[in-house]
């Protein structure tokens, strides 16, 4: 705990605990709902009934729920889907990135205005949706894994936050290199990537996280092949539009199975959706702390 | 660097450079500039099997359609007015977070509270729209609670006259723990010893906050509110394509899903991209006139003047 300054007027009772009520508010605003959805996954039938929906207090707690999850074909299926486009996607987005971020991280190489003005007018300009859709169908991507990935798989923001911080590498560290014979790839994996740690990993999870969440391509690209569809896609249809899942004739997701409430599948789909972010997400957010991500956002 | 190198040099110096950037510049060029030439099909009859460089072109006329369209004009109504809204009532929101959190002099305490706050902003839309309906919806939480206790039902999920205020809630819940982020950056950077000095000439903690935080704050304000007014017809699009089906396009049809139901659903493209167009533009010219706004205020705005 860092010391109160001694100039400062000593803490009111009042002051105090109009603070302490608002963060406790803001605090109880974003916890109470995942509380709320992720006991009701781990409700038994019986205690979602008594509750007449969503559980608040526990009161009977299994795991069936997740097990008749996944056995599901559907849910297997989707989350597969979503590792493998998560995963290919965030390593085709990083090595570009990279590459491109130390390529324009030199002052005074050839080319490098040109090639950044060409970047940032992107952030500006876009062609818009309609003409989008046109090219990568026009390319044939219709139905097409890459169509998932490919369109959107470089951010120029962060392109722009990894160059800063390679330019702001010392240039020592690089002259000794290069003066060592190493060339630019040399200077890259050796001197770079080992001193940038921190940002590369943030920045690895903004791709990350934005394919884990991606929907609208899969609207555009893949609507009707169910047995592919990401996650998300699943979330949405099936819990938060209701659809039937298919080979449950005439019923909502779950309705067919007599040992788990349909409502406590659906916040394990909910669940299921969220255990990756949880995981990763402590490994990562010390940096955002730490200053990497504000450096950028002055350009 | 060397100066006095020729071009030919610094090229065959700087080739491995080069080469590095070629994969993101050649995922540019075809996944953004080429729709920038397909742009053209606003101002075609475009016809997939014809294709772009055989369709007729059809001058204005697409233009005209959309400008004749009411469902148009409430697509733009509707992206204006929620924009409106939801920066009256989203934008103040980070900055006295961030004021708050500064003041919490526990750094675990911080740091938790931190932690809690920017975690939704890694949510899908799908998932923070899910999770409202849970809450907010017929079937959820708090109707759950409503019928029990006989007071009615009151379905927020689906009531197109409180849907402003809806998704800027939502809009709230997800980001502004994350938007929290640069303000604190711009606390951080405020010299401690203002304060000190502050105190000592005997201003209270009201007067700093006007004297010290506020002025410190104003030019991450600023550029916070530019970036916000370039950015005021793109109202979440995903948050509206999902909600849009249960509150209906009186109020929830924005610019960009009357763009994706016209173009893509309705297979109108040359119309869809017409919108399209029009909303770039229109973005463009605000994002200049906010910045320009900045300038005059003596503010950096995107850039240093």
């Amino acid at each position: 705990m860092s010391q109160r300054p001694s100039w400062q007027e000593p803490p009111t009772f009042g002051g105090q605990s109009a603070k302490g009520l608002t963060l406790g508010g803001v605090l109880l605003v974003v916890l109470v709902p995942l509380w709320i959805v992720v006991l009701t996954s781990l409700s038994t039938k019986g205690a979602i009934n008594r509750a007449g929906g969503l559980v608040i207090w526990p009161d009977g707690i299994t795991f069936e729920a997740y097990k008749e999850m996944l056995t599901d074909p559907t849910v297997r299926t989707a989350l597969l889907v979503s590792l493998v486009i998560t995963i290919v996607g965030t390593v085709i987005s990083m090595v570009v990135s990279v590459l491109c971020a130390y390529g324009l991280s030199r002052s005074g190489s050839f080319g490098h205005r040109f090639i950044l003005v060409l970047l940032i007018i992107t952030m500006f300009v876009s062609g818009g949706l309609i003409p989008t859709f046109l090219v990568v169908t026009g390319l044939g991507g219709y139905g097409q894994w890459w169509a998932l990935i490919l369109p959107g798989a470089i951010s120029v923001f962060n392109i722009l936050l990894l160059r800063s911080f390679y330019a702001s590498t010392a240039t020592e560290l690089i002259d000794a290199a290069r003066i060592d014979g190493g060339s630019d790839w040399r200077i890259l994996w050796s001197v770079i990537l080992p001193t940038s740690q921190a940002v590369n990993a943030v920045i690895a999870l903004f791709y990350a996280v934005g394919y884990w969440n991606s929907f609208f391509n899969v609207m555009l690209y893949m609507p009707t092949e169910s047995e592919r569809w990401p996650l998300q896609y699943v979330l949405l249809t099936y819990v938060n539009r209701g659809v039937a899942m298919p080979g449950m004739v005439n019923a909502g997701f779950g309705m067919a199975h007599t040992q788990t409430a349909p409502l406590s599948l659906q916040m394990a789909v909910v669940v299921l959706t969220l255990v990756p972010l949880v995981i990763v997400y402590p490994f990562v957010q010390k940096h955002f702390r730490t200053g990497v991500l504000t450096g950028a956002i002055k350009g | 660097m060397k100066e006095g190198l020729s071009w030919r040099g610094r090229l065959r110096r700087d080739r491995s450079l080069l080469i590095m950037v070629v994969p993101a510049v050649v995922l540019l060029l075809i996944f953004n500039y080429a729709p920038m030439v397909g742009v053209v099909t606003a101002f075609q009859y475009y016809d997939p099997l014809t294709g772009l460089w055989d369709s007729d072109w059809a001058g204005l006329d697409q233009f005209q359609q959309l400008f004749t369209d009411s469902r148009f004009w409430e697509s733009l109504y509707n992206t204006l007015y929620l924009s409106f809204v939801s920066l009256i009532l989203f934008f103040p929101i980070p900055v006295v977070l961030a004021m708050l959190l500064n003041s919490v002099l526990s750094e675990r305490v911080r740091n938790f509270i931190q932690s809690v706050v920017y975690l939704p902003h890694f949510f899908s839309w799908v998932l923070v729209i899910t999770i409202f309906q849970q809450m907010l919806g017929g079937a959820g939480a708090l109707n759950q609670y409503l019928r029990s206790h006989d007071l009615g039902t009151w379905d927020v999920m689906s009531n197109p006259d409180t849907f402003a205020l809806l998704v800027t809630f939502q809009g709230v819940w997800k980001e502004a723990g994350w938007g929290v982020i640069v303000f604190l950056a711009a606390l951080a950077a405020i010299n401690p010893g203002l304060y000190e000095a502050a105190a000592v000439d005997g201003a209270g903690p009201w007067r700093r906050m006007w004297h010290i935080t506020l002025p410190g704050l104003r030019g991450v304000i600023v550029l916070m509110l530019v970036l916000r007014l370039g950015g005021a017809l793109s109202v979440g699009f995903e948050q509206f394509l999902i909600q849009r089906e249960a509150v209906g396009h009186e109020a929830a049809e924005v610019l960009d899903t009357y763009a994706f139901y016209y173009g893509i659903g309705t297979t109108n493209y040359s119309l869809g991209a017409a919108a399209g167009l029009f909303k770039s533009v229109i973005s463009l010219l605000l994002i200049w006139g906010a910045n320009r706004l900045a300038h005059s205020f003596g503010e950096d705005g995107l850039y240093r003047k």
